[in-house]
């Protein structure tokens, strides 16, 4: 009882923050929008046993990301005034995306429950247990199955920070404050 | 019985706690917040040798009440051009990020909001640094050039120093090999020594660190009324900058927090293992207990009644206090004498005389925070970034490294622990030197080079 | 938790909603987040499915992703940066210089 209110929660403000994100003309109620969704998301985390994850994404997402965001867009004021013309044709494209993917992907949902023995809704999800203590089970698999991606993620992230100081470098030289 | 009536009444009867925790967390800690305001004015007046607010209550003790009387009366004004929605929300991110890290902190073993989460360490850091998104938001929503430059000032400063105190809580996590906050107070039980011992260079760095991403002086220049008006906080007037304010000092209960968590033993007495140091679990009743004492001698000594009356009170509370937390001994004598009935010993000790050393640590570390306000100069916004990226964050790997090198002579080698820790220590404090040493050198050479340009008659 | 049902409705709305913010607006900047909030919802289902099944592998995948986004975003907006020093503006339809 108390899961489902919890779910139908998270998940609301989830998809109503999205929704208010890209429909708002100013860029930085879209990031607070976001910042929403991400918290509702980290929530989603933390009802499936996902207690790191829950964390990470909080210090990860919200706390490092959308900070980096508010700062550039802080860097790029524009007049709100700006967005006055909007493209016509492209809402009628992703209208067409929205209901393509929408319809077929929920087709295939409701369709594979009538399949005999082989539908996606298991009732009976694997014990919570396996899944805990969440962040000790989580490091042993990314320090000894997934080592390597775990290593290639550390460089990949190094190659981010030198590219981004790289890009946003000043030319002339001179340092922000 | 109605179904869903019985549904909301097992929920609170599951749950009564924790939201009576919450309330009392959001009650009590802008109270908490307000009465450190009144100690910082009261240190900063005595190490000025001065006195201090003094008029509003006795001995001023009534200041944060009239303080926040004021505050909540005044005009609320909001800048022309500010987005009143990003305006309004920011001083509220600061706050619930705070209150939020205050719920999964431990006060006690029985003490905790949040029954024991895994990632407990993790979630009061992670949260706790949502506060900047206040800071930032507040800076941009006001429209006013020293709250942009405040607020971007101060994110910088804030995001380089958490680095630097993430690296320095992960030096002593290596050290408790778990994250939730119970499991650390229980390793450093375990190894019969608070962290603090084990490792001093991380506790230093996290110290740094902490004064910095609280805004606190020395590193309060985003906030300095001579440099930036008053930063990110300039537009903000009445209940919102209250807001500010409070969520500030209650960072640094925050902070403090986690570093008495991590650091100086969480609840646990001095020399927790040491058995024939079990006295010092009667000392904290015992002391205040003499402060009662103490209160009761001044009753005697005051010109007014009021202030009779109020120094009578006072020691009553210290009395209670100490009754309080020396119940368990007081009934375990009456159960001697054949008075009272058997009390379960082990519930009230561990538990409240925990979460008064806890809150006395908490204090300390806020003291060392007020009295490094006191007594340094401020830092320039160039210096405390060198300070921060050049120094303080190779010196926190360093010392991750030099921690788990520790722990590896300790399991693979066989060395003892604390041998393996001395060593380790000094070397990662021969590297400190050595990054200073390279500082004084760059900095010597910068200002003879200025020195050699400049010519201070010219113009 | 709920059946897997809920949590994959809510993982393709998010992805819908995501697939339209970057099919129809401008602001590149607002581009970059719909395209966070895709791979959020992406994640969405991992952590799901490494619920159902007891595997941790979806939850390292979904730090993977987090990370990787990360990096992504933090390119992105190096990119936006030097445009917007170049050309001053950051309007998707404004940046047409390869235009033929």
């Amino acid at each position: 009882m108390l899961d489902s209110i919890l779910f139908y929660f998270f998940a609301g403000v989830a998809v109503l923050s999205a929704a208010l994100m890209v429909t708002r003309r100013n860029a930085i109620h879209s990031a607070v929008f976001l910042i929403t969704t991400l918290l509702a998301t980290a929530g989603i985390f933390l009802q499936l046993r996902a207690e790191f994850l829950f964390i990470a994404q909080i210090i990860l997402y919200v706390g490092g990301i959308m900070v980096l965001f508010i700062f550039v867009m802080m860097l790029v004021r524009l007049d709100v005034a700006l967005h006055h013309i909007r493209f016509r044709l492209q809402r009628f494209v992703a209208l067409i995306v929205a209901l393509t993917l929408g319809g077929y992907i929920s087709v295939i949902l409701f369709w594979a429950r009538k399949l005999p023995g082989q539908g996606l809704f298991i009732q009976g999800a694997a014990p919570a247990e396996r899944l805990s203590p969440n962040s000790e089970q989580l490091a042993k698999s990314l320090f000894s199955s997934y080592l390597l991606p775990f290593e290639i993620a550390s460089v990949l992230l190094l190659v981010a920070m030198v590219g981004a100081v790289v890009m946003a470098k000043n030319k002339k030289g001179a340092n922000e404050p | 019985m109605n179904p869903t009536l019985h549904a909301i009444l097992i929920f609170l009867q599951t749950w009564w706690v924790e939201l009576v925790s919450g309330v009392v967390i959001v009650a009590v800690v802008p109270l908490v917040a307000g009465y450190l305001v009144l100690m910082e004015r009261k240190l900063m007046a005595d190490m000025q040798a001065r006195l201090g607010p003094m008029r509003v209550g006795p001995h001023g003790l009534l200041q944060p009440i009239a303080d926040a009387f004021k505050l909540l009366i005044k005009e609320d004004i909001i800048p022309a051009d500010a987005d009143k929605l990003i305006f309004w929300l920011a001083p509220v991110i600061s706050m619930v990020a705070a209150l939020t890290a205050m719920g999964a902190i431990a006060f006690g073993p029985a003490f905790q909001v949040a029954r024991d989460i895994n990632v407990g360490i993790l979630f009061v850091v992670g949260v706790s640094s949502l506060g900047f998104l206040g800071i930032i938001l507040g800076g941009w929503a006001s429209n006013s050039h020293y709250s942009i430059i405040g607020a971007i000032r101060s994110t910088a400063q804030l995001v380089s120093y958490e680095t630097a105190g993430g690296l320095a809580i992960v030096s002593a996590l290596l050290l408790s090999g778990t994250l939730s906050i119970r499991g650390i107070v229980d390793a450093q039980q375990k190894s019969g020594a608070w962290f603090i011992f084990l490792a001093p260079v991380a506790f230093f760095t996290y110290l740094v660190a902490s004064i910095a991403e609280t805004n606190r002086a020395p590193f309060d220049l985003p906030e300095a009324e001579s440099e930036l008006v008053a930063g990110y906080m300039t537009e903000y007037s009445g209940f919102r900058w209250a807001l500010y304010f409070l969520g500030e000092y209650a960072n640094m209960i925050v902070v403090g927090s986690v570093a008495t968590t991590l650091f100086l033993g969480g609840w646990l007495r001095p020399f927790p293992n040491v058995h024939w140091l079990n006295w010092i679990e009667y000392l904290p009743a015992f002391f205040i207990a003499i402060v009662g004492v103490y209160c009761i001698y001044r009753a005697g000594k005051q010109p007014v009644a009021i202030q009779v009356a109020f120094m009578w009170a006072v020691a009553l509370a210290c009395f209670a206090i100490a009754a309080v937390l020396a119940a368990p001994w007081i009934l375990h004598v009456l159960h001697k004498f054949g008075v009272a009935a058997p009390l379960n010993l082990d519930f009230t000790v561990p538990g409240l005389n925990g979460a008064f050393w806890f809150l006395l640590k908490v204090s300390v570390y806020i003291y060392v925070f007020m009295w490094l306000r006191f007594t340094l100069p401020r830092y320039r916004f160039d210096q405390l970034m060198h300070l921060g990226w050049y120094i303080l964050i190779p010196l926190a790997i360093v010392n991750v490294l030099a921690v788990g090198v520790a722990l590896l002579l300790e399991s693979a080698l066989g060395w003892n622990r604390w041998l393996a820790m001395v060593v380790t220590t000094i070397i990662t404090m021969a590297f400190a030197l050595f990054l200073v040493h390279l500082h004084d050198k760059r900095t010597a050479a910068a200002s003879s080079a200025a020195a050699v340009t400049t010519d201070s008659y010219a113009g | 938790m709920m059946s897997p049902a809920h949590y994959l409705f809510l993982s393709l709305a998010l992805f819908i909603i995501g697939c339209i913010g970057v099919i129809t607006r401008r602001n590149v900047i607002i581009v970059l987040m719909s395209i966070e909030l895709i791979l959020n919802a992406v994640n969405i289902n991992l952590v799901l499915f490494s619920r159902i099944f007891g595997d941790a592998a979806g939850q390292v995948f979904a730090l993977f992703i987090i990370a990787d986004a990360a990096a992504e975003a933090a390119i992105g907006l190096g990119i936006i940066i030097a445009f917007f020093r170049n050309r001053e503006t950051v309007m998707a339809d404004e940046m047409d210089l390869l235009k033929w």
